[in-house]
């Protein structure tokens, strides 16, 4: 990825408290339009604090707190005069935990496409059903019980419809916290052909546990630790020539 | 030793009992030291005082039960021979003034000689007894004592001897609980039987005039029995009262579940539930004094025809009571939703109130059908509201500002008033009674089955 690419988000010195507990130490960092970027770093470092920082999630967590400056597009997403109604439709997220309404899986796809009217006629609304779904790598599993629960669904098949509902309202950027955390390989790989897909149109952030996920999919790498962001970078620098020590330790599983 | 006295003895003797096995369990523990316990000392303690009291106390039981009857008829044996020859009731009623004259309570007239030698037999006979019992139970106690006590090795299973007991225990009391509901039931129904061989059921499930007249007129003129105008008061009244507790209580429900602050929330959501803990009767004035008047002023003034006492005045007063039973159920059940629900909404750009609508309500909605039906049920079963506002007239109109009459306050008139309890005009009380029973039986049901279904989802 060329560093000439626009900047979609930029952000300065974002630091988040829950109560006093203060999980982030002031990230500042540029993601570009079209480009993947992935979060690598220990459990509990911040990754999806920061993550849920840039569509304003941490606003629906009581006592958390966030200061530092995000902009979206050179927007200030913290300004009084933004809707963050429409930055959450601008910023999507996929969910650490798959969270799936209590609807038919149908209607988990065509609930955020029928609040925006993104589509104006059943056939439509039908049609961003299908290759939602389809892109999810999901659409042959459900596609004759469509009208059964999407509760009802396993953990990883939940993972991805939730993928897939995300993708059917078309943010600009797509926030995704561990999306194959329960997939077996080959609905991996579907997800990852997806976010290649989507690079032409999105911006992606995604958050992984999986070293080879992370080089495999992303134009750069973030690597946090204990609520700091330590390096960041191209991935193939990052993954082959770490500039710090702690970087290179965690690569190499030598973390402890 | 008075009975009450026997049972503060076996209370003391079981607390020795427990000690002494615990001490004894010990010992052997000691005796035995390659030897596991098979359980914990109190257990064996537990086990040695359940032995040296329930025995003892079956006894207590069965004597009370039977000695009353022995003792009666050992007195009634001695008795002279004329008098023994009298028929069965006055018997009755000669053992009956020899057990006054034996408890010194008195009786009408001077006792004759024989009967004040029967009272003194009594009165030794009871002594005896009184006797006969506590050496009985002495001896049983001491006995079960120490047969566990000298029972208690290493292998004896105590606790689950002491767990058993206890399980029964906790059957007895729960069987108490089915025991009366199955009671009340069974009563009734007696009764409706004895009220179904005057009137044919169609006649009162689908008659439509209420006119029972009164039972001083004679059998020959019974009457109409029709339940359909009280069922169909009773309908109109908890349909306005839903009306009004339904839109209420589901928006006080949203707004402490979703927007209230939590310090709001928690003063406020007990200051409703006050609402339910107010007497009906007090609501029953309350709607006769204040809104009856200004519900009919308020028609007067727009040109409509309402009654002071009306199905109307009644329904929302009533529904004003129930509105604690929708909301607070619908909050804890809103409050349920998980937040990740919430998220996943708010996460595709829905706003709050789109989020309630159209994820969080629709996930909760179950749970809130169920609370409606229970307060619904409550609406049905209510009485005194509708005693003081709903008019009394048990006539079949359709419009809610005319005063109608219900099944609950049928039955009230119906039982009160000097009727005699074996005319039908008295024993459709009953059959009325059951008709109720079984409605709210029903929906209670229903509304159970589908707030557990509801609760089976998240978990
Ligand atoms: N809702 C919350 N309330 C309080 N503290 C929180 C909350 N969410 C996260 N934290 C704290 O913030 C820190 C960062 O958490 P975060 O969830 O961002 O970690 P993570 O990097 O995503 O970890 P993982 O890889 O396990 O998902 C942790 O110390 C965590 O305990
Ligand atoms: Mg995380």
């Amino acid at each position: 990825m060329s560093n000439s690419a626009p900047v979609k988000i930029s952000a300065t010195d974002v630091k988040v408290f829950y109560g006093d507990n203060q999980a982030l130490h002031g990230i500042s960092m540029d993601v570009y339009q079209n480009e993947v970027i992935s979060f690598i770093g220990p459990s509990g470092c911040g990754k999806s604090t920061f993550l849920r920082c840039m569509n304003r999630m941490n606003d629906t967590i009581e006592h958390c707190r966030v200061t530092g400056s995000i902009l979206l597009d050179g927007r200030d997403i913290h300004e009084p005069a933004l809707d963050v109604v429409q930055l959450r439709a601008q910023v999507g997220m996929v969910f650490q935990k798959p969270n799936p309404f209590p609807k038919s899986i149908y209607e988990n796809i065509s609930y955020g496409p029928k609040l925006h009217g993104l589509a104006e006629r059943k056939a439509d609304l039908d049609d961003i059903v299908e290759s939602s779904l389809r892109r999810a790598g999901l659409w042959n599993e459900v596609k004759d019980r469509l009208d059964q629960p999407g509760t009802g669904l396993s953990g990883g098949q939940q993972q991805r419809l939730c993928i897939a509902r995300s993708i059917a309202v078309s943010p600009e950027v797509i926030l995704m916290d561990e999306p194959c955390s329960a997939l077996d390989p080959i609905a991996t790989s579907i997800i990852e052909e997806l976010i290649d897909e989507l690079k032409q149109n999105f911006t992606i952030v995604i958050v992984t546990h999986n070293m080879q996920q992370a080089a495999r999919v992303s134009d750069r790498t973030a690597f946090f630790h204990l609520g700091n962001l330590i390096e960041i970078g191209n991935t193939n620098d990052v993954f082959t020539n770490p500039q710090q020590k702690r970087t290179e330790d965690y690569i190499t599983g030598r973390y402890g | 030793m008075s009975n009450l006295s026997l049972i503060v003895v076996l209370l003391i003797l079981m607390a020795l009992g427990y000690q002494l096995g615990m001490t004894r369990s010990r010992k052997v523990a000691t005796v035995n030291p390659d030897l596991r316990m098979h359980s914990r000392p109190h257990h064996y303690g537990m086990m040695v005082g359940l032995w040296a009291v329930l025995p003892a106390f079956f006894i207590l039981l069965l004597w009370l039960w039977l000695a009353p009857a022995v003792i009666n008829s050992m007195m009634l044996a001695q008795l002279p021979a004329d008098v023994a020859a009298l028929a069965a009731d006055e018997l009755r009623v000669v053992s009956q003034r020899i057990g006054n004259l034996a408890g010194n309570f008195g009786v009408v007239a001077d006792a004759a000689d024989w009967e004040l030698a029967a009272a003194e037999h009594l009165r030794q006979l009871k002594a005896n007894s009184a006797l006969v019992l506590t050496a009985l139970m002495a001896v049983i106690a001491a006995v079960g004592m120490l047969y566990s006590l000298l029972r208690i090795t290493p292998r004896l299973k105590a606790r689950h001897q002491v767990e058993r007991v206890v399980k029964a225990l906790l059957v007895l009391c729960s069987t108490v609980a089915i025991l009366t509901t199955i009671g009340i039931v069974l009563s009734m129904l007696g009764e409706t039987m004895k009220f179904f061989s005057y009137i044919p059921p169609g006649e009162f499930f689908f008659g439509t005039t209420w006119n029972p007249r009164f039972s001083t007129v004679g059998v020959g003129e019974q009457g109409d029995f029709g339940l359909v105008p009280l069922l169909a008061g009773t309908a109109m009244i908890a349909g306005i009262a839903m009306l009004v507790a339904i839109p209420l209580g589901l928006m006080v429900a949203i707004y402490l579940a979703e927007y209230a602050p939590v310090k709001l929330r928690n003063t406020a959501k007990p200051v409703i539930e006050v609402l339910a803990g107010i007497p009906t009767i007090v609501y029953g004035f309350f709607a006769l004094v204040t809104v009856g008047p200004f519900l009919r002023d308020l028609g007067a003034a727009v040109g409509l025809d309402i009654n002071a006492t009306s199905a109307l005045t009644a329904g929302v007063v009533m529904g004003i009571m129930i509105i604690p039973f929708i909301s607070s159920l619908s909050d804890d059940i809103i409050t349920q939703v998980p937040k990740s629900m919430r998220d996943g909404s708010l996460g595709l750009g829905a706003t709050k109130s789109e989020t309630i609508l159209k994820v969080v309500l629709p996930a909760a909605l179950p749970g809130i059908v169920g609370a409606v039906l229970l307060a619904a049920s409550r609406a049905i079963g209510e009485t005194m509201i509708v005693v003081l506002a709903a008019g009394n007239s048990p006539s079949l109109t359709a419009n809610p500002f005319e005063a109608v009459s219900t099944v609950t306050v049928t039955i009230v008139n119906q039982l009160t008033g000097d009727n005699d309890f074996s005319s039908p005009q008295s024993l459709v009380a009953f059959a009325l009674g059951l008709t109720l029973f079984v409605i709210t039986l029903l929906l209670n049901v229903i509304a159970l089955v589908i707030v557990r279904k509801y609760r089976e989802q998240y978990e």
